[in-house]
């Protein structure tokens, strides 16, 4: 293989539901710093139904070219088409490095097309670096559930491929005056030719704030001993405004279901506050929160781990604390409303 | 009848496991060595489908020989046959070369009984990638279903599943043609305590093993580290943050102390105010 044929960097593009994904946007931010490391273009690749017009969006955060196929047939995500026309389009180009989001589509679709493409692929990157003279991609990620840091390569085979965690990297701010070149790339795949159909999508109502977007998390642990004691969790975030998180003790135990599980083998979440109570701080609990505007932790063990990963910390326990915090909160923010 | 495998993976229990702080390296005798708590999932979905259905549940493993303790568990769960492909020529494979080495092992399987689903865990627990499952489905060309929740019909006569493939914020129902792949979330089922005539039948059980010499038309140089596109260059333990500011004072001073930093963004309490 003659790596030097493999140029750019690419950003595979997620779009659902006519919105480009927040990850997408925050991979070319990250894509913009590698290629200009390596002094490349950086380019979006973007497959969807009546996707085109997304485009300069794409431009305004980075990219200076997008590749698009815009074709009914790509309504839907589905491995097999979606995974034809990234191999045609790598295949032709010939990128260095393609980036994913970590998301359901972004590694469904780059395990399917790095198995095809026989190259290398890096799950779950948290920190990204080239060389710049050998454009090498330096992948990092957390391993063995969080325990340690691995920086993984791929010497051998272009492109190089990582799906990067959500909420990670930044965006850059958008410049409205940037411009790129829009290429139309197109694909037969047939209907006929598929072998999955998606027969609906179920979108779960927002009674709740989602996790991963909430600005305010109240997450709780093992320490609440049983599910009643997590109960008061709910009633703080719900005071806050907030959603709730959880650690995996707290979810292995059914306290809670594991969409709130905050961590390595949950989410990872950046809000502006986030609450961790009683909560020891596992490391791989920690990987999930630990890029928090806010960090307050509650925790009757002054030794716990968590302290050591937090702006602020209160010793004692949390069945004293947090029903006082709700109370003050709902006075507080109650009060607010009335005068506003 | 169906013909289900579960492929799976004797891991080293992450939760438990110690770093060694000279070499930087995790010090595997730590830990004890369990299924991968995904692919229980995975195994029990498999047999909760062939309790429905009518069939066979087969699990495949790749591994060094202690990993039979696996497979037994699998048979207590009550998976009917246990393979495993152990050679040291599989060492140091990434998941380019372990999906290839798997599918080496699921076409052999396949020419006695040929295969109708394959259901993997979402990702094991010390590797956290995710990637082999749809790498397997790839080679065989099946299609692959990741993120699968919950299944909601399988149907040979007509060849065809229908699954809830978990999103973000809902999920799809997909309609897949057989034979294809799953690769499950742990939500899907809960594994229950096995019943005693399983656990008689696993602890004598001695599952058919293979090596590499065993499996056909294998291209040697895409097994194991040779065959594996990326290697670990370095580790390291995560950076051990300073530590925040433990808050002085009274329950009840400590309380103000936090009301009053969190007040402070205001921005965050907007809606509140808007909402009345």
């Amino acid at each position: 293989m003659d790596l030097s044929q493999y140029v750019g960097v690419w950003v595979f593009i997620e779009v659902n539901d006519g919105v480009i994904a927040p990850v997408s946007l925050e991979l070319l931010g990250e894509g913009r710093k590698l290629a200009d490391k390596r002094n490349v273009p950086l380019a979006g690749l973007m497959i969807g139904n009546q996707v085109t017009h997304l485009s300069q969006s794409l431009f305004h955060y980075g990219a200076d070219s997008v590749y698009v196929y815009d074709d009914p047939i790509f309504k839907y995500y589905r491995t097999e088409s979606y995974m034809k026309a990234v191999i045609a389009c790598a295949e032709e180009h010939k990128p260095e490095i393609i980036l994913y989001g970590a998301t359901a589509t972004g590694k469904d679709l780059a395990s399917a097309v790095a198995t095809d493409l026989e190259t290398g692929l890096t799950a779950d990157t948290t920190v990204l670096d080239v060389d710049a003279e050998s454009g090498l991609l330096l992948a990092s990620r957390p391993a063995f559930g969080g325990n340690i840091m691995a920086t993984i390569l791929c010497k051998k085979h272009r492109p190089q491929m990582a799906t990067v965690r959500p909420k990670v990297m930044r965006a850059c701010e958008p410049d409205t005056a940037k411009s790129g070149e829009l290429i139309q790339k197109s694909i037969d795949v047939k209907e006929e030719d598929l072998r999955t159909k998606v027969l609906e999508i179920v979108r779960e109502t927002k009674k709740v704030a989602r996790i991963d977007e909430a600005d305010i998390i109240v997450a709780g642990g093992k320490g609440l001993g049983s599910k009643d004691g997590f109960a008061m969790i709910h009633e703080l975030a719900k005071v806050l405004g907030g959603a709730v998180g959880a650690s995996r003790d707290a979810v292995e135990a059914n306290w809670i279901d594991h969409h709130h599980q905050v961590g390595q083998t949950g989410v990872t979440v950046t809000p502006k506050i986030y609450f961790a109570i009683a909560i020891s701080g596992a490391i791989q609990h920690l990987v999930g929160m630990q890029n928090s505007g806010l960090i307050i932790a509650i925790n009757k063990d002054p030794d716990a781990a968590i302290f050591q990963s937090c702006h602020y910390g209160i010793v004692g326990d949390a069945f004293e604390i947090v029903p006082m915090l709700i109370e003050a909160f709902d006075k507080a923010l109650h009060k607010e409303v009335q005068y506003g | 009848m169906l013909h289900i495998v579960a492929c799976i993976k004797q891991v080293p229990d992450t939760k438990v496991i110690k770093l060694n702080p000279k070499t930087n390296t995790m010090d595997r005798t730590s830990a004890p060595a369990i299924l991968n708590p995904y692919d229980a999932h995975a195994v029990e979905e498999a047999v909760r489908l062939k309790n429905k259905y009518g069939g066979i549940v087969s699990v495949l493993t790749m591994g060094p020989p202690p990993a039979v303790k696996a497979i037994r568990k699998c048979i207590e769960i009550g998976a009917d046959e246990g393979y495993m492909i152990s050679d040291r020529a599989f060492a140091g494979a990434d998941t380019l070369a372990t999906s290839y080495a798997l599918t080496k092992a699921l076409e052999k399987i396949q020419k006695d009984t040929p295969i109708d689903l394959i259901i993997c865990g979402k990702m094991t627990i010390d590797g956290d990638t995710g990637q082999v499952g749809p790498g397997i489905a790839r080679r065989l060309d099946m299609p692959p279903l990741t993120n699968v929740n919950k299944v909601v019909e399988v149907n040979k006569e007509e060849q065809f599943a229908i699954i809830h493939r978990k999103l973000e914020d809902g999920h799809e129902v997909i309609q897949t043609a057989l034979p294809c792949l799953f690769s499950v979330e742990k939500e899907i089922n809960e594994v229950p305590f096995s019943p005693l005539p399983h656990m008689i039948k696993a602890a004598r059980y001695k599952p058919t093993i293979w090596a590499v010499s065993d499996l056909e038309d294998v291209d040697k140089t895409q097994l194991g580290l040779k065959g594996s596109p990326t290697i670990v260059s370095k580790v390291w333990p995560p950076e051990k943050p300073k530590g925040g500011e433990i808050l002085d004072g009274s329950p009840q001073e400590k309380v103000e102390q936090i009301l009053s930093m969190v007040l402070e963004k205001k921005e965050l309490f907007q809606q509140h105010k808007e909402g009345v």
